[in-house]
C-alpha cells in the first residue's frame, strides 16, 4: 500500500479497519545474498539501499529483538552536519542531503524538521573555533552562520544571558540541521526494504559466523543456520562481541549514553540548541516532550541504563543554561549501548574475513549518519569498493595513522 | 554505582575517574613492534560480563585501583590497588 493523502482519506471512510501491516515478520530461509545483521537504523538502510540502489534483494536482516530496539529508538533524534575535518564533513553533508529527500524515497512520514541546529559559545577563543569550523563548512559546500550574541537572543530568548562565568556570546547556527522521529525511520526504511524483498527477520540472535578458509559463508542463530554469500555486521553497541565471533578485536569499547525527556509542554524552544560550556543539547519534540542529553557516563558498560551522576550533571547544564527548566518535570530517561571507537569516527570497511563487512564505532553520534551509513555500507558490499565519501573510514586507519579525530582526545573512548 | 577503595571505603563513582581496561600491557618501545604497539594503545577485548579496568580515587587516596566489574550489571566483584596487583600481593 501506497501511503498517500488519498490513503488515508480511503481509510478514514472506512473506519481505518483496512491498514495492513507495515512489513513482513519474515522467517529466515536457507540462504540470501547478503545477510544484514542488526536491525537497527543502519542495518535496515544498508538493507534498503542494496534494493534500491543496487538491485540485490536476496537480502535479509537479521535482529536478535525487535527492530528498532537499539540506539536507533535510543537518540536524540538530531540531524548536522556541522564536522571539521576533511574525511567527515563530505560524508555528514551526504547523509543531511539524503534525509532532505527521504520521506519522499521510502514513502513514509519521518517527521524530518530542518528547524536549525544552534551551537552556543561562550568565549573569544570558543568564537574562533567555531568561526573556523563554520568555514571548513562552507568551503565543503555546507550552509554555516556565525551569530552574535544579539542574533542568538532574538532566536533563543529565553537562555541565560547573566550567566557571568559562561556568558553566551554567539553561536554557530546550521539552519538545515534539525531533527528527525527516530523511530520512524527504523519502520520507514523496514517498510521500503520490505516491499523491494528484503525479509526482515525479528527475535533472531546470531550465536556465531561460519568461516570457511577464511571466506565467511554463512551464522548460526537462535533460529537455525542461514547460508550468505556476504554478511554484514551493523550492531553498534555490540560490534565487539560479534567481531569475536570471527576472532577479531576491534578499537572500540562499549559506553552508556543517557538521554531524557520532560513532560509535554506547549511550544517552548523551536531549535536544537547545543551547550558550549558544558556537554548539553536541548530540542522539542512534536509531542511537547523536551528531549535533552549530555556526556556518556564514562565506563564500558552493556547495560543500556546509566547512574545518577551523569544525571545529576546534566540538570546541572539545564539549569545554567535555561533556569526556567527547573519549573518542568522530568518524565523519564534511558540509556543506549554506544560502540565508542579510538578517534571518535566510525569504521565501514572490509574485514580481514572476506565476504564479512564492517559498519561500527559511530560513538554517539550514528542517528544522524543512518541515510548515509547505509548508502555507503550498501556501497561496499555491492561493490567492494568503498563509497567516495566513506573512504577515511578505514579499519586500519589506526594501524596507518590516518585518524578522524574531530575533538583531539586521542585512543582514550570516554572523552570523545 | 559505588566502589569500595580498599583504603577508604565504600564511596560514589564521582569520586573516581575511568581510564579503561586494565590488560593490556605497555610493550617496551624500542624493543617492541609496530603491529604489538598499535594493538596495545587501540585494540580492545571490550567483553559483555567480566571487565578488569582502572579506576583513579582523585577525591579519595589518590591510589590507582584495578575493579573487576560486570559491564552487563555493573556489579562490582573485586577491587585492589594497582601497586597491590604490580607486587603480586592483591587480595
Amino acid at each position: 500500500m501506497r501511503y498517500s493523502i488519498f490513503s488515508l482519506a480511503a481509510q478514514t471512510l472506512k473506519g481505518h479497519r483496512g491498514w495492513t501491516p507495515a512489513w513482513r515478520d519474515a522467517a529466515p530461509k536457507a540462504e540470501y545474498d547478503v545477510l544484514v545483521i542488526g536491525g537497527g537504523g543502519h542495518g535496515l538502510a544498508t538493507a534498503y539501499y542494496l534494493a534500491s540502489q543496487h538491485g540485490i534483494t536476496n537480502v535479509a536482516v537479521i535482529e536478535k529483538g525487535y527492530i528498532g530496539s537499539g540506539n536507533v529508538g535510543r537518540n536524540t533524534t538530531i540531524i548536522r552536519s556541522n564536522y571539521l575535518l576533511p574525511g567527515n564533513t563530505p560524508f555528514y553533508e551526504w547523509s543531511l542531503k539524503l534525509w532532505e529527500g527521504l520521506e519522499q524515497d521510502i514513502n513514509y512520514n519521518a517527521m524530518v524538521s530542518q528547524r536549525g541546529v544552534l551551537n552556543l559559545y561562550h568565549s573569544d577563543p570558543q568564537r574562533d573555533a567555531y568561526a573556523r569550523r563554520g568555514n571548513a563548512m562552507r568551503l565543503a559546500g555546507v550552509d554555516a552562520e556565525l551569530l552574535d550574541r544579539e542574533q542568538v537572543r532574538a532566536m533563543v530568548p529565553f537562555l541565560n544571558y547573566r550567566d557571568g562565568r559562561f556568558p553566551i556570546q554567539g553561536g554557530l547556527l546550521q539552519r538545515r540541521g534539525g531533527s528527525v522521529r527516530h523511530d520512524a525511520v527504523a519502520w520507514g526504511y523496514a517498510r521500503a526494504a520490505d516491499q523491494r524483498g528484503v525479509d526482515i527477520v525479528q527475535n533472531c540472535e546470531v550465536t556465531g559466523l561460519t568461516i570457511e578458509g577464511g571466506r565467511i559463508t554463512g551464522v548460526e542463530t537462535t533460529r537455525g543456520a542461514i547460508k550468505a554469500r556476504k554478511v554484514a555486521l551493523a550492531v553498534a553497541g555490540n560490534s565487539s562481541r560479534l567481531a569475536g565471533m570471527a576472532g577479531m578485536r576491534l578499537p572500540i569499547e562499549s559506553h552508556v549514553l543517557q538521554a531524557f525527556v520532560s513532560e509535554g509542554v506547549k511550544p517552548l524552544i523551536d531549535n536544537v540548541v547545543t551547550y558550549g560550556a558544558g556537554h548539553f543539547y536541548i530540542s522539542q519534540s512534536d509531542k511537547g516532550g523536551l528531549v535533552f542529553g549530555g556526556d556518556i557516563d564514562g565506563y564500558n558498560s552493556y547495560a543500556q541504563r546509566g547512574n545518577l551522576p551523569v544525571i545529576e550533571d546534566v540538570m546541572e547544564s539545564a539549569m545554567a543554561l535555561w533556569p526556567g527548566l527547573g519549573r518542568i518535570r522530568m518524565l523519564r530517561h534511558w540509556g543506549g549501548v554506544m560502540d565508542m571507537s579510538m578517534d571518535g569516527s566510525p569504521i565501514i570497511d572490509h574485514t580481514p574475513v572476506q565476504g564479512l563487512y564492517l559498519n561500527a564505532g559511530w560513538c554517539y553520534g550514528g542517528f544522524k549518519a543512518t541515510p548515509a551509513s547505509g548508502w555507503c555500507f550498501a556501497h561496499l558490499i555491492a561493490r567492494d569498493e568503498p563509497h567516495e565519501v566513506a573512504t577515511a573510514y578505514r579499519l586500519d586507519r589506526f594501524a596507518t595513522g590516518r585518524l578522524i579525530d574531530e575533538k583531539g582526545a586521542g585512543a582514550q573512548p570516554n572523552l570523545h | 554505582m559505588r566502589i569500595t577503595c580498599p583504603h577508604c571505603g565504600a564511596r560514589d563513582v564521582q569520586e573516581f575517574t575511568y581510564l579503561g581496561d586494565a590488560n593490556p600491557q605497555r610493550p617496551e618501545g624500542m624493543a617492541t613492534t609496530e603491529a604489538a604497539m598499535h594493538d596495545y594503545v587501540y585494540q580492545r577485548d571490550n567483553p559483555a560480563g567480566r571487565h578488569r579496568e582502572l579506576w583513579y580515587h582523585g577525591a579519595g587516596c589518590h591510589a590507582w585501583l584495578v575493579v573487576t566489574r560486570d559491564t552487563r550489571t555493573h556489579a562490582i566483584e573485586a577491587v585492589d590497588t594497582a601497586n597491590a596487583i604490580a607486587k603480586g600481593d592483591a587480595a
